[in-house]
């Protein structure tokens, strides 16, 4: 099935988010959605989709007009979108996802047999091993977003579009959604996905069509442009490094010491050290214990183990110890953990170092002060003052949580997956900014699971792998090769300093 | 960049509706005072207001504790029950102390401090509860609802627990006196509802509370002690009941099974018209006394008029709540 816009445009209020948007899904073949954060690709997907309708352009399916009155209309032809954050009962099993509002019915009972027998047909079908009676909570990203997939297909699905849907897993587990988007362009279906990480667009897609400023300023059979094309298009300026030239300052004293740390079920026996000026990079797929061994540090987590300061142990059993011995941890998770999203910028930058602007009272001016400040430093795009964080763009909740855990002015800043979900100008931005803190000789230690990432910032890697570090890689050694092997338990080696 | 033009016309639209939904309490309760004014030529006497302040002046005193707990994503279902047992120990503190220490002031201030520790340590323990040991504060309060309210119906042995007579005329001005013609019971609700709304809006603490209320993950994420803050509202919402209890006590001196009854939902009923979101996250105080007034107005009004019947009170307040929640979610909606 072939679906098509034709001229979209679209507007909220007076502003007009999509100009004149022209595009053809085809079936059997992968189309790639790519634009900066904000340039219309959420609106894009949501009309096709029938969770928004145009201002005016038609939308046709196999050539023929059609208008979707909702979301369910849409899925009813056969076009299902699947949202970057999983549509899923977390507390319902796999199979009651997968069936929930459909359910297949033996008279007036639930027939439950025939569903777990689908479900499993379906969940094979995607060479996905999850139960079907396990409770979603219970399972993996990776699976979760299988699961989605696999409600989709439920419904027959003809036209599938994802919303970033590698946003979340690790490289490999992304290897596996791929080789699923492939079996289901041999079936036919016309697929369109979002996605930030240009050299996964260049390997799956068939044809790629980029956004900026809701116009459509490129569409191209992918194998016609390089990476650096689709990115000069998507920014309209050049962004060749994306990763800023930086003289190695290895060799500072050491600031952190961290001997023996264990945090139960997640974490054994970690230990290393950090140096001044420095950027450390944790490498490792998805559940291999970075995050929680982290949080344990900063004591987010029970923990045991050693956590010294200059020299200093410090404790962890009260919630501002380690911000107190100056070190800070910025969460991957920014919409649950990190922000208040019903609150204003005001509320947020200063949640951390409240006590600061405070002598009995708030000094609401001196907090004031110091948002003009952040929106300056981190070049933070609102568009008025009291706008709800909610409503801020990925990029632009980032930078303000970045202000934040600043403002509280760390020596030592734990940053979790810094650029998860965010466009590459937002990007270049912040590897800016993290270049700057450790030129000012402040220390980093970086989470990613973005193998370029890691690559491209770290001074020295860290590779973990289920709950243990696996090694650790200096400069020059430091490659995408030597990760996914100690990631994957490939190198038993434990590699020296 | 266009999207975010786009959601900041929309952040704009909310912020229209935001300026309706602040006034609606203040419009609601002006009406009220001029259909009261209207209806009857003694509503605005001094007399009347007064009267009625005073009398909101325990409901409200403990309504402004409960916007904290509210705000910081609590309940407390107890205060009531709370109030009957912390009426019933004082009185039988200074009936039990008076042969010794005679009557007067001594003896009330030793009654007044029984009330104040009394009220921090029931609201420590709701606190305790719900913090270290985990439990639902529905849950928590619910139970403590149910044991202090047999507690006093026991110290009463199922009757009434009266102040001896040599006391009460002690004790009396603390309900009837005041300082320029204004009674006690409403100096203390002004100076707790006016520290309260400064707490709220100016201190750390209110900040913090509205933190944990929105997503406690975040404010535990940014180092604030989410234990202890919750901890604090549940004792500072029991040192209120202590206080509003001191300013009771003395109007009847007597303490029964039925004293405090359905006090804590007049004071979650407050705290809800008042703009307060049950889910926490967000809370005035000064929307809280507007809530009290609204609720003793009504009761006022019914009383001094003949067309509706006063025991239909309770029917009409409680489509006052409805409304006020219905009004809070359009504004949710816009969000």
């Amino acid at each position: 099935m072939k679906l098509s816009l034709r001229n979209i445009d679209r507007s909220f209020g007076a502003v007009q988010v999509l100009h004149d948007v022209t595009l053809d899904l085809h079936p059997g073949e992968v189309h790639a959605l790519i634009g900066e954060n904000g340039a219309g690709k959420s609106t894009t997907m949501k009309i096709m989709s029938g969770y928004l309708a145009p201002t005016s352009g038609e939308v046709l399916l196999d050539d023929r007009p059609v208008a979707f009155a909702s979301s369910e209309a849409a899925e009813a032809h056969g076009v299902v979108l699947i949202h970057q954050e999983f549509n899923l009962a977390e507390l319902l099993t796999v199979e009651q996802n997968i069936f929930l509002g459909h359910e297949l019915k033996r008279g007036p009972f639930l027939d439950i047999r025939a569903m777990r027998e689908r479900t499993r047909h379906l969940l094979d079908r995607l060479d996905c091993h999850v139960a079907p009676d396990a409770v979603v909570r219970d399972i993996s990203n990776p699976d979760k977003q299988m699961v989605e997939i696999a409600k989709a297909l439920s419904r027959d699905a003809r036209v599938l579009i994802m919303d970033e849907p590698t946003a979340v897993l690790t490289e490999r587990e992304a290897e596996v959604l791929f080789s699923q988007i492939s079996r289901l362009r041999a079936e036919g279906v016309a697929i369109l996905f979002t996605s930030h990480k240009l050299d996964e667009v260049k390997r799956i897609s068939d044809r790629v069509t980029v956004l900026r400023d809701g116009h459509v300023v490129a569409q191209a059979m992918t194998q016609a442009m390089t990476e650096d094309e689709m990115a000069t298009a998507m920014v309209g300026r050049d962004v060749s490094s994306l990763y800023p030239e930086r003289a190695a300052p290895v060799g500072g004293e050491i600031v952190l010491t961290v001997e023996g740390l264990t945090v139960p079920g997640h974490a054994r026996d970690v230990s290393f050290d950090l140096h001044r000026g420095e950027i450390l990079g944790i490498a490792g797929l998805i559940g291999s214990g970075r995050t929680e061994t982290m949080e344990g540090l900063v004591g987010l987590r029970a923990a045991t183990g050693t956590v010294r300061v200059e020299g200093r142990a410090i404790r962890r059993d009260r919630p501002r110890a380690a911000l107190d011995a100056g070190i800070a941890y910025l969460t991957e998770d920014r919409k649950e953990r990190g922000l208040l999203l019903d609150k204003s910028m005001r509320e947020n930058l200063t949640l951390q170092s409240l006590r600061d602007f405070t002598r009995v009272l708030i000094d609401e001016a001196a907090e004031d002060r110091a948002l003009d400040q952040a929106i300056a430093d981190f070049d933070i795009r609102a568009p008025h003052r009291a706008v709800e964080v909610g409503n801020l763009s990925g990029g632009n909740q980032q930078k303000l949580l970045l202000a934040k855990t600043m403002l509280a002015d760390p020596q030592i800043v734990i940053i979790d997956e810094p650029t998860r979900g965010i466009d590459i100008g937002t990007k270049k931005q912040i590897y800016e900014f993290i270049h700057g803190l450790v030129a000012r000789g402040k220390s980093v230690i970086v989470i990613s699971s973005e193998m370029q990432e890691v690559i491209g910032l770290a001074d020295r890697v860290l590779v973990m792998r289920q709950g243990r570090l696996a090694g650790e890689l200096s400069r020059p050694d430091i490659n995408e090769d030597r990760i996914v092997r100690l990631a994957m338990g490939l190198d038993g080696v434990r590699g020296a300093a | 960049m266009t999207a975010t033009d786009a959601k900041g016309a929309g952040a704009q639209g909310r912020a229209r509706h935001l300026d309706l939904k602040v006034l609606g309490p203040i419009l609601a309760l002006l009406a009220l005072i001029l259909v009261g004014a209207l209806l009857n030529a003694n509503f605005l006497s001094m007399g009347n207001i007064t009267n009625v302040l005073s009398r909101s002046a325990f409901i409200g005193i403990i309504a402004v504790g409960m916007t904290f707990v509210i705000t910081a994503g609590g309940l407390d279902l107890s205060v009531g029950s709370m109030a009957a047992f912390i009426a019933g120990l004082m009185i039988l503190v200074m009936n039990g102390l008076l042969p010794t220490m005679g009557p007067g002031w001594p003896l009330v201030f030793v009654g007044m401090t029984t009330a104040l520790v009394a009220g921090v340590a029931a609201g420590f323990i709701n606190g305790f509860l719900v913090t270290t040991m985990r439990i639902e504060a529905f849950i928590v309060t619910l139970g403590t609802m149910g044991i202090y309210r047999s507690l006093v119906t026991w110290l009463a042995d199922g009757g009434t627990l009266s102040l001896d007579f040599g006391m009460r005329s002690v004790i009396r001005p603390i309900y009837y006196d005041g300082i320029l013609g204004i009674s006690w019971p409403i100096i203390v609700f002004a100076l707790v509802a006016i520290a309260g709304e400064v707490v709220m809006r100016r201190a750390a603490f209110g900040r913090h509370a509205a933190a944990i209320g929105s997503n406690d993950q975040v404010a535990r994420y940014s180092s604030v002690n989410v234990n202890r803050v919750r901890l604090l509202t549940f004792v500072f919402l029991g040192l209120l009941v202590g206080v509003a209890t001191i300013m009771y006590v003395p109007r009847l001196g007597s303490a029964s099974s039925s004293t405090g009854l359905l006090w804590e939902l007049e004071a979650i009923a407050a705290v809800i018209i008042g703009g307060t979101m049950l889910k926490g996250g967000f809370g005035r105080v000064w929307g809280t006394v507007i809530g009290v007034l609204i609720l003793s107005l009504i009761d006022n009004i019914l009383n001094l008029t003949d067309g509706v019947s006063p025991y239909l009170n309770g029917a009409i307040q409680g489509v006052i709540i409805i409304l006020a929640v219905i009004l809070q979610r359009d504004r949710k909606a816009g969000a």
